[in-house]
């Protein structure tokens, strides 16, 4: 095969060493020994218990942490830092008040100097894609939750990286916005041939949208289980989750979380 | 200026009723739209100056009401006008000190110190505030002492001013610009200071420099706080500046109030008041309708003031 997208050697991260030795701060173990590669167009979810390091794995994967220990690599080169092969997106929508929709769009090109007239018809296309085009001249806080959580999407797409890291994207939507939402990534992911790293807390989300499934420990984090969903339609994620294999993911999923083990010990 | 002016101005005047629509069902913004009035012309519209209310009204009839019992109260109540001239007597005063003593000169000397105090007030505080608030070390190390200066009474400094700099303007626009300095450098240093990370990351996953860092994201971030501080700071300027002619001098509305407390002239001394308020009202409105127009992508709501709402 060949190099992968997005690469994890035995990537390990601690924090709060910075005075090492003196023992003042407590030293805290985010993620350890992690391994993982995706291969081109692969879309891999990692879901684990809340605080076992999920997002550090995300700042490590956009350049914006450094490991403690190990090497992250996009496209076979190793990250020192934010690079454009990899873009963001998260359950915050980041836009800027300041800024209309088409300007928030894009701002990753204005930063990295692309010219107004090419950068314009990018935002504008992306706009129109996202089913955003009345709003494109209105305020975030004129935008519903969803449209503005596409919007995020929209600017992040504007990049046209390699890689995408989304961290929650979803989570603060309402259950049928998200479904809506999940449709419009997996269909932009597949149509694209994005590789995507999905982090995520909903276990059918983790299913529906992916190739594989990564499940982490408790901190410190390290990855426990890989499950290679074997359904069709991964840009059809409201197909998915009525698959007669969905319930088997999800339940060997619990297990593995040990989800509702405390509820039968009560 | 900034992006944020840019967008601005690309922006239509009117969100579109789409958008208005929208923003009505999202019922989070239901108050925006509803004050959402016709679309502002007139200065007096843009402040938010409604004729056709009826709590304008109200409020007028309040002024009325006031303006009567000034005239008629302190004789109705047997006030010596010593104390309490009568209204009409301020008036005529007023006129006094206009042909007599340079009225309309001592003002625009008043008008021009506050002006020039206030911008060069608001510049420096806002240069350090920036400053300070990109350098988490120097800000750390500075503190205490603009902490101390702060609580230090900056009208004190006036007499000391005064002897370094003599009977004329600069010591009323030193007064000013010390008085107005610190809420625009708090205000400046907390908005910095508080700038969500998270947005701040995605600006450095985009391979933003430290200047588009500040550029695109810190300085427009900053500009709700920056116009907080800005209207303290345009009726700070006009106390300064009012005490630095107490102090010392011949010139300005200050200097008048003081000539007329000696003389026992207290209709002097309330006509001078009342034109001092005059040109704090104009600063705090033009401060007011900068704000509005530099800040508005915001929901009316979140403007969260009950300024000029006559």
């Amino acid at each position: 095969m060949s190099i992968p997208r997005l690469e994890f050697r035995q990537v390990t991260k601690r924090f709060g060493n910075r005075s090492a030795g003196d023992g003042r701060e407590p030293v805290i173990t985010a993620v350890t020994d992690v391994s993982l590669a995706l291969a081109e167009g692969e879309v891999v979810s990692l879901i684990g218990p809340s605080g076992c390091g999920k997002s550090t794995l995300l700042n490590l994967g956009s350049g914006l942490d450094m490991p403690s220990a190990g090497t992250v690599l996009v496209d076979g080169e190793e990250v020192d830092g934010p690079n454009s092969h990899v873009a963001f997106m998260l359950q915050k929508d980041l836009l800027l008040p300041w800024r209309t929709i088409r300007d928030n769009v894009e701002l990753g090109q204005e930063i990295q100097g692309v010219a107004k007239d090419s950068r314009r018809s990018v935002a504008l296309e992306l706009i129109d894609k996202y089913h955003l085009g009345e709003f494109a001249n209105a305020y975030p806080h004129q935008l519903s939750g969803g449209m503005r959580q596409r919007a995020a999407l929209a600017r992040t797409m504007a990049m046209d990286p390699d890689v995408l890291l989304l961290d929650e994207p979803f989570s603060a939507l309402d259950a049928q916005t998200k479904m809506v939402l999940q449709t419009d990534l997996a269909r932009t992911l597949k149509d694209e041939g994005k590789t995507a790293f999905l982090i995520t807390h909903d276990l059918v989300e983790a299913v529906a949208l992916s190739d594989r499934v990564l499940v982490m420990s408790a901190r410190p984090g390290r990855i426990i289980e890989e499950i290679a969903v074997e359904m069709p339609d991964r840009d059809k994620p409201i197909a998915r989750r009525s698959h007669m294999k969905m319930a088997d993911y999800i339940s060997r999923l619990m297990g593995l979380l040990h989800i509702g083990d405390d509820i039968e010990a009560a | 200026m900034t992006a944020a002016r840019q967008s601005a101005a690309l922006a239509p005047a009117q969100p579109r009723p789409e958008a208005e629509r929208n923003c009505a069902a999202a019922t989070c913004c239901a108050a925006a739209t509803v004050e959402r009035g016709p679309a502002p012309t007139s200065a007096a519209a843009r402040l938010g100056i409604r004729l056709n209310r009826r709590e304008t009204w109200l409020s007028l009839l309040l002024l009325a009401a006031f303006l009567a019992g000034w005239e008629w109260g302190p004789v109705l109540l047997g006030i010596a006008p010593y104390n309490i001239p009568r209204l009409s007597l301020v008036v005529s005063e007023g006129v006094h000190l206009y042909y007599n003593s340079e009225l309309v000169y001592h003002a625009g000397i008043t008008c021009f110190e506050v002006l020039v105090g206030f911008v060069l007030g608001c510049l420096l505080g806002a240069v350090i505030g920036y400053l300070l608030g990109m350098s988490p070390t120097t800000e750390v190390v500075i503190s205490p002492y603009i902490l101390a200066l702060q609580i230090a009474p900056k009208v004190a400094f006036a007499p000391l001013f005064i002897l370094w700099f003599g009977y004329n303007i600069t010591p009323k626009i030193l007064v000013a610009v010390l008085i107005v300095f610190f809420p625009i450098l708090i205000n400046v240093l907390t908005s910095v200071r508080t700038v969500d990370p998270a947005l701040i990351n995605l600006a450095r996953s985009f391979k933003a420099s430290r200047w588009q860092i500040f550029w695109k994201i810190e300085f427009p971030a900053s500009m709700p706080s920056l116009f907080s501080g800005l209207r303290i700071g345009s009726t700070l300027a006009v106390i300064g500046v009012t005490v630095g002619e107490f102090v010392g001098g011949n010139t300005g509305l200050g200097y008048l109030l003081v000539q007329g407390e000696g003389q026992g002239n207290t209709g002097a001394v309330f006509a001078a008041i009342i034109l001092l308020t005059l040109i704090g009202i104009i600063a705090y409105a033009l401060v007011i309708l900068a704000e509005r127009r530099v800040l508005r992508y915001m929901p009316k709501r979140d403007f969260g003031d009950v300024s000029m709402r006559i």
